[in-house]
């Protein structure tokens, strides 16, 4: 069941405020990378929290819970934070992120370790079948849950996501939907440069799936978007989400050096204030 | 094998509801009696091993048990990663079937043999690695394994071998047995290849040497008790035999075993297996075993020189 508006978008707009600047600062702190990955993603991870999945906090292990694979592991940091925010374990928790030991560093483990976090990616190109591989289950033990799995533009190089694409409609699973987060970068470059990725929409497309392509930072276009996913009970839904890697803070924006760049201490501050300035 | 395996499987999904099989495009009509009983609990995965490994490993992170089925080098190297780090790291209960291996299909040339998968997938934390030496093996291993968590890997054969198992009662995963009894020698192996070790074993008595012949089961985890048994029976040499490289197999793991014992007297441990190189020389599977000395007389002839 969708729980579309639970939460107001100018509550999930002081959310997202938050949870940038808590990634920036940990990023700073711990000295973990991705950033530009983590921001272009969190605001669609939010929405899928607060507003989409069906799942309970406190019930981490419920067999009907929603399942969301993070297929784009190196945006754990963000996961991290939304998990915490969303009431799976203490922020404070958080203040281990990076020690030696921690299970909290740059991708999820393994379940059992983390709440809420269903499969340890990290690899490219194993959430979104490891997700199908639940969708089908769903079908199988007939439960009503639905799988949803967030990929990077970058991890669509990796056949085993099109191999995903091409059996999910073939086995008629239509409860599976994947969120493409299209920050146009990878690791070395633009990702339409590297690969001959695009047209994105029209690949998915032409692989059986029901395709929409919006603003993935724009909270009223997501509501749109994911209850015309869930609504779609013929085909599976791949949501091709337009993002800004590093959004949200202006030096960071679409300049490819925060794949692996960490804030220094004057870029933290500068961050910061920018955050904050935003209404 | 294989029609031993398709058709405990079927039996299987007449009682578990939980049993879901994924095939990579393979077996034609075999699985035709499951798909009839089971038919949602089917899937032809395509020619796409990566990802079938990976659903396997979110079906069992949601409940299920799931078997993955096809040609072993597609079962095994062609997804590694996915095994290692969905299946394994995972600690997913997915049991993996890998079908003709070693040279079964060795005319089909080096993209069909499989001679390295029980090496690499031991160095793999948390995988059991099952070598049935023929169908009744088989089925009790896949019964059990089936019932225990974390992921077991099964190599089996192709289709025709003999039983060689005469005492049922002892099969299943990490269980060693005796096949043959035997005072001088031992031949310790894994898998059909045994049915090679048991006729040399006959023609050797004409020599009056005696051989006992064993079937260990499994490379992981080595049956220690059975070992030790044997270890005890004072065999002049222990001769190892696997249709697999001589490299990190079942030879190298019973030498990694005698080694790590620290005992006062070793034993001596002999290997035969297929060196360290690519077959292109293409032939039945028997002719190969034959031209690697893998065949009854080859091991006759290594026990000749002991």
């Amino acid at each position: 069941m969708l729980n579309i508006n639970a939460v107001s978008n100018q509550e999930l707009e002081r959310i997202a405020k938050q949870l940038r600047k808590r990634i920036i600062e940990t990023s700073f702190r711990a000295k973990i990378p991705h950033l530009g990955s983590c921001l272009s993603c969190i605001d669609i991870l939010i929405y899928l929290y607060w507003n989409v999945l069906s799942i309970d906090p406190l019930k981490p292990e419920d067999p009907d819970r929603d399942r969301f694979l993070l297929s784009k592991g190196h945006g754990a940091p963000a996961l991290f934070q939304v998990l915490a925010e969303r009431g799976y374990y203490s922020i404070e928790r958080l203040n281990e992120f990076g020690e030696p030991g921690s299970v909290f560093h740059e991708h999820p483990p393994k379940p059992g370790f983390i709440p809420g976090v269903e499969a340890a990616t990290g690899s490219l190109g194993h959430g979104l079948p490891m997700a199908l591989g639940m969708a089908v289950s769903a079908r199988i033990s007939k439960r009503s849950y639905r799988s949803y799995a967030m990929v990077s533009d970058g991890e669509c190089n990796e056949g085993s996501i099109w191999e995903a694409a091409m059996l999910t409609p073939g086995i008629k699973i239509s409860d599976l939907t994947v969120i493409i987060d299209f920050n146009k970068w990878q690791a070395t470059g633009r990702s339409k440069e590297i690969m001959f990725l695009e047209p994105l929409h029209k690949k998915w497309e032409s692989f059986g799936w029901h395709v929409q392509e919006i603003n993935g930072h724009s909270f009223s276009q997501m509501q749109n978007a994911f209850v015309s996913a869930y609504n779609e009970k013929s085909m599976p839904s791949v949501i091709v989400a337009h993002t800004i890697k590093g959004k949200g803070v202006s030096f960071m924006e679409d300049n490819n050096n925060w794949h692996y760049k960490t804030p220094n201490e004057k870029e933290l501050k500068s961050a910061l204030i920018e955050l904050d300035s935003k209404s | 094998m294989r029609d031993a395996f398709a058709k405990e499987m079927k039996l299987i999904a007449e009682s578990r509801k939980d049993l879901v099989l994924l095939s990579g495009d393979i077996g034609n009509r075999m699985f035709d009696a499951f798909k009839e009983t089971a038919p949602n609990q089917f899937i032809n995965c395509g020619i796409a091993e990566a990802n079938m490994m990976s659903m396997a490993a979110g079906l069992a992170l949601s409940g299920m048990r799931p078997v993955v089925y096809t040609i072993t080098p597609f079962t095994t190297t062609r997804c590694l990663e996915q095994i290692k780090v969905g299946v394994a790291y995972h600690d997913a209960s997915v049991v993996i079937v890998g079908t003709g291996s070693g040279l079964s299909y060795s005319e089909l040339g080096p993209t069909h043999h499989s001679l390295e998968d029980i090496a690499i997938l031991r160095s793999i934390p948390g995988i059991r690695i099952l070598t049935p030496a023929d169908r009744n093996e088989l089925i009790a291993q896949l019964r059990e394994s089936l019932e225990l968590k974390g992921p077991t890997y099964i190599r089996i054969g192709k289709k025709g071998e003999p039983n060689l198992h005469k005492n049922l009662n002892n099969l299943g995963v990490g269980k060693g047995n005796l096949i043959m009894q035997g005072n001088d020698y031992l031949i310790i192996g894994v898998g059909p290849i045994l049915n090679e070790a048991i006729m040399a074993a006959e023609k050797l008595k004409d020599q009056d040497i005696s051989v006992a012949v064993a079937s260990l089961g499994g490379v992981k985890p080595l049956d220690s008790t059975f070992l030790h048994e044997m270890r005890n029976k004072q065999f002049k040499s222990w001769i190892t035999i696997e249709e697999h490289s001589l490299i990190g197999g079942l030879g190298s793991a019973l030498l990694e075993w005698e080694s790590e014992l620290k005992a006062k007297s070793r034993i001596r441990i002999e290997r035969i297996g297929v060196p360290d190189k690519f077959i292109h020389e293409l032939g039945n599977q028997q002719f190969t075993r034959k031209q690697l000395g893998l065949d009854s007389n080859g091991i006759i002839k290594k026990i000749q020189t002991l």
